[in-house]
C-alpha cells in the first residue's frame, strides 16, 4: 500500500535529480553475470543488478514436435518468485506476477529468433529438442524482468547438449556442442513516476509507478517484444522516450554478458 | 572454580561454550548445561561480573513496554486504529491514547489518522499473547508528515541512536535532516533529498559495523567527505536526539537551517 | 567386502568438500548457503512473523514452517516439474522436525518461522545440505536457538560404512551387499540425532557404528557452519 505521501516525496526527489538510493536517474545498480552456476543444468547463469539475483537454468530434452510444426524444436519458459526471496512471495504455483514475467521473457527469446529452432529438429515429425528454461529469484530488490532476461539469455549462451545417441538421453555426458543462438534479446524496463521515467527501477520506486514498459530489444536495434505494465495510460510520445532509454540501456546491459 | 572460554565482544554462535564451571551464572539469551555455560543466540558476549549475556547482533523486534516505535496504520477500527510494528504483532491504538482532543462518537477517524499513515508512538502494554496498545499522547508522540522511511536492524538502534543522541546528532547536523529512529528498527528522515540519501547511506554504515570500535571517529569521517561541511559539535546532554523526540514545535537541532 | 577403495577417492569418513555462508539473501531475517561436493542448498528464514490464516495459528507458541523445494534444474537427470512433490512435501516435514529441538517459541504466540530451502543442484545428500543451510539460516536470523544442528547421510555401500554418500554411491549396484543410506542431523551440545531415515539394508550393528561416524562428522559441519556465522559479523 504505497500513501500519496510517499510518492510525492519520490516525485520531489526525482524533480532534484535525486533516487531514492543516491543514483542518478538513468543510472543501473552494479550488474553482474556468473555463468554455470548449476551443475545438473545443461546451462544456468546467476545474474545480480545491484541486490536482485536471479537464476536462470536450462534443461534440454528430447520431445514430440507440435503436429503444426513437425521438424522445429520447443522452447519453454517458467518463472518462479520463490517465498525464499522476498517476504512478498508466497508459497504455492506461479501467481500472475511470476506468469507475467516467465511469458515477457518467454516472448522476448521466442519472437527475436534469438534460437533457431529449425536447428533443434532431430527427425521430423518424431523427435526434436525441447528447450526447458526455468527463472528462479533468489533476492528481489526490484527489477525482476532485467535480470530474468539476462540470466535466461546467459544460460542459453552457457548451455551444452547432453549426449543423445538416438534411443537415450545420457545427462551425465555433456557435448562440446551449443545452442544455435544467434541474437541476444535483452529486456529493459522503464517505470514512469509523475513526469520522471527511470530505468532499473527499485520495489520502493516500482510502488509508486503510474506504468511500466518492458521492451526487449536485440543489437541491431530492432523492437522483438514489447510489455506494458501499471494502472496507467502513456502517450506515444512517452512510450518513444521508454523505446530510446531501453535501446540504449539494452546495449550496456548485453555488454555483461 | 570457573573458567571464561570465549572473550568479551567477540562474535558466539547458539551452542557455544561460553564458560566453564559454575562461578558464571548465565543471564540474558545463555543457558546452563551441565558445568558450563552455553550461547542461546548468536551475538555478542557481555560480561557483567558474574552473569554473562549476549547481545542480539540480529532478529525481528519484538515489542516492549515503553518502546517508542514509529508505526504505520494499517485499518481503522471502530474506536481506534491498528498500527503496524515491524513485528509479528500489530498494536492498537485507541481513541482515548490518541488524542487529548474530544472526539466524538461518529467523527471520521481519518481525519485524525489515515490509511497509510507513520506515527511515534509508545508502546503502553503487552499482554503475554503479545496483545499491545499504544499511545500517541506524550512527549515527541505524533503522526509524522512528508519526509521517508527506512527499516534497519532493530538490535543497532542504540548504536545508531549513540551515547545520549549523539550518534544521530552527528548525522542530522551535518546533512540537515530530521531523524527520528524508532526502536522497532524503522527510521524517520526528512530534508533535501540528496542529504536524505547521504543520511541513509551513513545509517547503513553504522549497522553494517555497529560492533566495531573506533565506530563514532569513522562516521565522522565519512560524513566530512560526503557532506562537505564541517560537522557540527557532537551536544553532550542533549537529552531531545534520543527516540524520545520533542514535538514539531521545537525543529530537532540544527544548525545548518534547512527548511 | 568389495567397495574398499570410495568411487571419488575419497577415505570412508571423508566428507565431500564444504563451502558455508551466512547471510546471502538480503530480504530475509536470516539466510544461509551450504555446498557440499555438488549439492548446493540456500535458505532462507523469515521470521517472527505474522500468520495467517488464523486457524493455523498456535496461541500457545510460535511455530516452525519448513519448506524444503528443488529448483527444476537441480536434479541429476531431465528436469523436474516445478512444485512441491510428495517427495519434498515430506523431506519439508523431517526438515522441521529436524530443527525444532533447538529452537523454543514460546516468546512467540500466534507467529511462524518460515525456512525455505531451494536446492540449485544436487548429488544426493540433498536434505541434509538443506538443514545445515536452514541451521545457519535460523541462527543468522537471531532466532533463540539452543544450538546448531548439522546434518549429513552415513550408510554402508557394499558392506562398507561410509559418510555423506554422493548419487554414485546410492546407486551403486555391484557386489552383494547392498546399499544403505541413512541421513541423520545431530545436535552436538545433547549428543542427540534429531533426523533419522533409512533406504536399504543394514544390520544393528553397522547401524550404531555408523551413527557414531555420523555424529563425528556433523562435529566437523558444525565448525563450519560456526565460522560461516562469524565470518559474516566479523569485519
Amino acid at each position: 500500500m504505497i500513501t500519496k505521501a510517499a510518492k510525492e516525496h519520490l516525485i520531489a526527489s526525482l524533480d532534484a535529480g535525486v533516487r531514492l538510493d543516491g543514483r542518478k536517474i538513468g543510472e543501473y545498480r552494479p550488474i553482474e553475470v556468473k555463468y554455470g552456476v548449476s551443475k545438473t543444468a545443461e546451462g544456468s547463469a546467476e545474474v545480480t543488478i545491484g541486490d536482485t539475483k536471479v537464476i536462470a537454468g536450462v534443461k534440454l530434452s528430447v520431445e514430440v514436435p507440435y503436429p503444426d510444426t513437425p521438424d522445429v524444436g520447443t522452447i519453454m519458459v517458467n518463472a518462479e518468485l520463490l517465498p525464499l526471496s522476498s517476504p512478498k512471495f508466497e508459497m504455492g504455483p506461479p501467481g500472475i506476477m511470476a506468469i507475467e514475467l516467465a511469458r515477457v521473457v518467454d516472448r522476448g527469446v521466442r519472437e527475436s529468433k534469438a534460437i533457431d529452432v529449425k536447428k533443434l529438429c532431430i527427425t521430423k515429425g518424431e523427435k526434436v529438442w525441447g528447450i526447458g528454461i526455468d527463472i528462479c529469484t533468489i533476492n528481489d530488490a526490484g527489477n525482476l524482468f532485467d535480470a530474468a532476461g539476462l540470466a535466461v539469455i546467459a544460460a542459453l549462451k552457457d548451455a551444452h547438449f547432453p549426449t543423445y545417441d538416438g534411443v537415450e538421453l545420457n545427462y551425465k555426458e555433456r557435448t562440446e556442442e551449443k545452442l544455435p543462438l544467434s541474437k541476444i534479446p535483452i529486456p529493459v524496463t522503464v517505470i514512469k513516476v509523475g513526469k520522471h521515467l527511470i530505468t532499473d527501477p527499485m520495489n520502493e520506486e516500482l510502488d509508486c509507478a503510474d506504468s511500466r514498459l518492458t521492451v526487449t530489444t536485440i543489437a541491431s536495434g530492432e523492437i522483438c517484444s514489447l510489455q506494458k505494465g501499471g494502472d496507467m495510460a502513456l502517450t506515444v510520445e512517452e512510450i518513444g522516450n521508454m523505446v530510446d532509454l531501453a535501446l540504449k540501456y539494452g546495449e550496456e546491459l548485453r555488454n555483461k554478458l | 572454580m570457573g573458567k571464561l572460554l570465549v572473550e568479551e565482544r567477540k562474535v558466539v554462535v547458539p551452542g557455544e561454550h561460553i564458560a566453564e564451571g559454575m562461578d558464571y551464572l548465565p543471564a540474558q539469551w545463555t543457558y546452563r548445561k551441565g558445568d558450563n555455560i552455553l550461547a542461546g543466540r548468536l551475538g555478542l558476549l557481555a560480561v557483567n561480573g558474574r552473569a554473562l549475556k549476549i547481545i542480539p547482533l540480529s532478529g525481528t523486534y519484538t515489542p516492549k513496554k515503553d518502546d517508542v516505535i514509529i508505526g504505520k496504520v494499517i485499518d481503522v477500527a471502530m474506536s481506534g486504529w491498528r498500527v503496524e510494528t515491524n513485528s509479528a504483532y500489530s498494536a492498537m491504538l485507541s481513541v482515548r491514547d490518541a488524542t487529548s482532543e474530544f472526539i466524538s462518537r461518529n467523527a471520521d477517524l481519518t481525519k485524525f489518522f489515515d490509511l497509510g499513515d507513520y506515527l511515534v508512538a509508545k508502546i503502553v502494554k503487552v499482554t503475554s499473547q503479545k496483545l499491545i496498545d499504544v499511545s500517541t499522547k506524550g512527549p515527541g508522540l505524533r503522526k509524522l508528515y512528508g519526509g521517508r522511511v527506512i527499516n534497519v536492524n532493530c538490535n543497532k538502534v542504540p548504536r545508531i541512536i549513540g551515547k545520549q543522541g549523539s550518534m544521530v546528532s552527528l548525522i542530522k547536523n551535518s546533512t540537515g535532516c530530521k531523524i527520528i529512529v524508532g526502536q522497532n528498527g524503522i527510521i524517520w528522515l526528512s530534508g533535501s533529498p540528496d542529504q536524505e540519501v547521504i543520511a541513509i547511506e551513513t545509517i547503513k554504515k553504522i549497522e553494517k559495523e555497529a560492533h566495531v570500535s573506533g565506530l563514532t571517529e569513522k562516521i565522522t569521517a565519512y560524513l566530512e567527505k560526503k557532506c562537505k561541511n564541517k560537522p557540527a559539535v557532537m551536544p553532550e546532554e542533549d537529552s531531545e536526539e534520543n527516540s524520545e523526540e520533542k514535538p514539531a514545535a521545537k525543529p530537532a537541532a540544527n544548525k545548518k537551517g534547512e527548511q | 567386502m568389495a567397495y574398499t577403495k570410495r568411487l571419488d577417492g575419497r577415505k570412508q569418513k571423508e566428507c565431500r568438500e564444504i563451502v558455508a555462508q551466512a547471510g546471502v539473501i538480503k530480504n530475509a531475517d536470516g539466510s544461509g548457503y551450504f555446498k557440499i561436493g555438488n549439492t548446493v542448498a540456500y535458505a532462507a528464514v523469515y521470521g517472527p512473523r505474522a500468520l495467517f490464516p488464523k486457524r493455523v495459528q498456535d496461541p500457545s507458541t510460535g511455530i516452525l514452517r519448513c519448506n524444503y523445494n528443488m529448483m527444476p534444474f537441480s536434479g541429476m537427470g531431465s528436469r523436474v516439474r516445478p512444485g512441491q512433490n510428495r517427495r519434498a512435501k515430506e523431506i519439508s516435514m523431517v526438515t522441521e522436525k529436524a530443527l525444532l529441538p533447538v529452537l523454543d517459541l514460546k516468546e512467540y504466540p500466534n507467529a511462524v518461522v518460515d525456512v525455505f530451502i531451494e536446492l540449485t543442484q544436487t548429488d544426493a545428500g540433498s536434505r541434509c545440505a538443506g538443514i545445515c543451510a536452514a541451521s545457519i539460516a535460523l541462527a543468522d536470523a537471531g532466532v533463540p536457538m539452543k544450538d546448531l544442528v548439522a546434518a549429513i547421510s552415513v550408510g554402508s555401500v557394499d558392506g562398507t560404512l561410509v559418510v555423506d554418500l554422493d548419487y554414485q554411491e546410492e546407486a551403486y549396484e555391484e557386489g552383494e551387499e547392498g546399499v544403505a543410506d541413512i541421513p541423520i542431523a545431530y545436535i552436538p551440545s545433547t549428543q542427540k540425532i534429531s533426523l533419522l531415515q533409512m533406504d536399504g539394508e543394514i544390520t544393528k550393528e553397522k547401524l550404531i557404528e555408523a551413527l557414531e561416524m555420523g555424529k563425528e562428522a556433523c562435529e566437523e559441519i558444525i565448525t563450519v557452519q560456526k565460522k560461516a556465522l562469524k565470518e559474516k559479523y566479523n569485519l
